[in-house]
């Protein structure tokens, strides 16, 4: 028992400082990539390369004056961006990080929690997400703030349904589980979900940008019509929260499209090259290259976020709505419809 | 009438489906963003890194020493006359017994101010100076916290002896030759005895 709890207690603090570390240098990574995309050399001097910058602009924003509007509703103005980032991190509780390690003859999971229902859980999570954005914009008793909040909940409303549906579609052809370790374990015996799934994964992230508040999506941060959207009368940590937050949800969307289409911490040929190795099963250097396969897929998807971000222009707001009610909603409708009869086909759905 | 041959008709021509998608469009745009990922940043890390300048380049002003460590200016105010920016003041002093080594001739400079801010770095004073005294050099004026600050006085103007500033670059024989030519707006006011007439400082 007392291993247990140890363990547990080991993972919970590691992929909190995963996350945490991960988002950090998201940021700094984000200012190096746009920098690099438009022939700049972004910060480099905070430290060798700027590898201090993350650290130097947390102490500044903690260091900065803190205002609490006289008009806002002070306890509600303080839970927002706290339960945001709460959200934030707890998507992260159900993604398998890296394969079970053996321990004193125990299989010990890489990951916090392997509930039967990952998935719903993943998307219920993602929705109340979007809670801490209304909450901390209605607070703050500010017009702007409002109609970011209010922006923010209709498009995570508007998206969830075709993600929803795409993810109803990915379970259906991969076997029908909804816990996260068993997706990636059936990938590991076949292809990845990808290739099953390629207008499902194009739905689920496009969906994902939009549900992480990433551009072309960021219309309830949109600075040109909004002063600052939904944080508006933040500041300080506060607001740091609230855009730390951002790049914790970016790193936990990356995580999960590598889990779910990509396969999480499996490559092609692992085995061969586990046997060529001599490693057998449930050794920790077997989990180690299956944690690095994951991090560099994230990487990528990480990347992708940001070099989309810094291509595309905002979408108008009634585009936005188009595109997620009249495009993406009847073509996840269809993918699911096609994914029915291509497993019918395979053999997988039994009538 | 046509002005410019530039003229296009406005097309409004319903999108294809490939156009509709966007997805094309979207692929095209990042692939030239990618592009930028690979070439080389212009930039200039400036405190390490300083752009060349030209040797004729106009930075801060220096009142030159003769060669005994005299100061040249004879505050005859052709400088503050050529300024258009108005930004050189000063006031004359007669030279006294037993100060020939401080001022070459008999008048000379108590104060010489120069206003940073309004100074616009022409070059007109250094191309109006009779006295081949003041001179723009390659230095850049420091940042300040207060405006008076940038009212630079003898104290930062005037050249330390011990530290000459060389100016061999822009005092050559051709620009000596160019100051002598008597159509200059310089030349024809000290000509035509308009300094103490035309001066409206």
């Amino acid at each position: 028992m007392t291993a247990f709890i140890i363990y547990k207690a080991i993972m919970c603090v590691g992929v909190f400082l995963l996350c945490l570390g991960a988002a950090a240098y998201a940021t700094l990574w984000e200012r190096k990539f746009a920098a690099f995309l438009q022939d700049r050399k972004g910060p480099s001097r905070a430290g060798w390369g700027g590898i201090f910058q993350p650290l130097a602009d947390g102490v500044k924003m903690f260091m900065k004056e803190e205002i609490i509007p006289n008009v806002s509703n002070r306890s509600l103005f303080i839970l927002g961006p706290c339960l945001f980032m709460i959200t934030a991190v707890i998507t992260s509780a159900v993604v398998p990080w890296a394969k079970p390690v053996m321990i004193n003859g125990h299989m010990y999971d890489m990951q916090i929690t392997d509930i039967n229902i990952g998935v719903i859980y993943l998307l219920g999570v993602a929705s109340i997400g979007v809670y801490g954005i209304m909450i901390g914009g209605w607070a703050s008793n500010n017009k702007f703030a409002l109609l970011g909040a209010v922006r923010a909940s209709s498009q995570m409303i508007s998206y969830e349904i075709p993600m929803g549906i795409a993810l109803i579609a990915l379970i259906i052809s991969s076997g029908g589980s909804l816990s996260l370790k068993e997706i990636v374990e059936q990938q590991d015996a076949g292809f990845a979900n990808f290739v099953w799934q390629p207008l499902g994964f194009l739905i689920f992230f496009i969906c994902a940008l939009a549900e992480t508040n990433r551009a072309p999506f960021d219309l309830p941060e949109c600075e040109t019509e909004l002063v600052g959207g939904y944080h508006t009368e933040y500041s300080s940590m506060k607001l740091g929260l609230f855009l730390f937050a951002e790049y914790i949800n970016m790193f936990i969307s990356s995580a999960v499209i590598a889990t779910m289409y990509f396969g999480g911490y499996n490559f092609p040929f692992a085995h061969e090259l586990y046997e060529k190795l001599g490693l057998a099963d449930g050794s920790v250097w077997i989990s180690l290259i299956g944690f690095g396969v994951l991090m560099a897929k994230i990487f990528g998807f990480v990347c992708l976020f940001m070099w989309i971000r810094w291509t595309l222009p905002r979408f108008r707001y009634d585009q936005l709505m188009n595109l997620g009610w009249k495009t993406l909603l009847p073509l996840s409708l269809f993918n699911l419809l096609l994914t029915i009869v291509i497993e019918y086909f395979r053999g997988n759905i039994h009538f | 009438m046509q002005l410019t041959n530039r003229k296009v008709v406005v097309s409004n021509k319903k999108q294809s489906f490939a156009e509709k998608l966007y997805l094309p469009a979207i692929a095209k745009g990042m692939i030239i963003t990618a592009s930028h990922l690979f070439k080389k940043p212009p930039t200039i890390m400036y405190p390490e890194q300083k752009r060349p300048i030209a040797p004729v380049w106009r930075g801060q002003h220096v009142l030159k020493r003769d060669e005994n460590g005299a100061e040249r200016c004879t505050s005859c105010g052709m400088c503050a006359i050529a300024c258009p920016a108005e930004a050189i003041t000063m006031t004359s002093g007669e030279r006294k017994k037993g100060e020939e080594h401080l001022y070459r001739e008999e008048k000379y400079a108590a104060t010489y101010e120069i206003d940073m801010l309004r100074c616009i770095f022409c070059g007109l004073c250094e191309e109006a100076c009779p006295k081949e005294a003041i001179f723009l050099t390659d230095r850049l004026v420091d940042v300040e916290f207060e405006r008076n600050d940038f009212i630079y006085g003898k104290d930062k103007l005037v050249e330390k002896i011990d530290k000459r500033i060389d100016v061999t670059k822009r005092q050559t024989p051709e620009v000596l030759a160019f100051k002598k030519i008597p159509g200059l707006m310089h030349n024809k006011l000290f000509d035509d005895k308009k300094l103490n007439k035309g001066n409206k400082h």
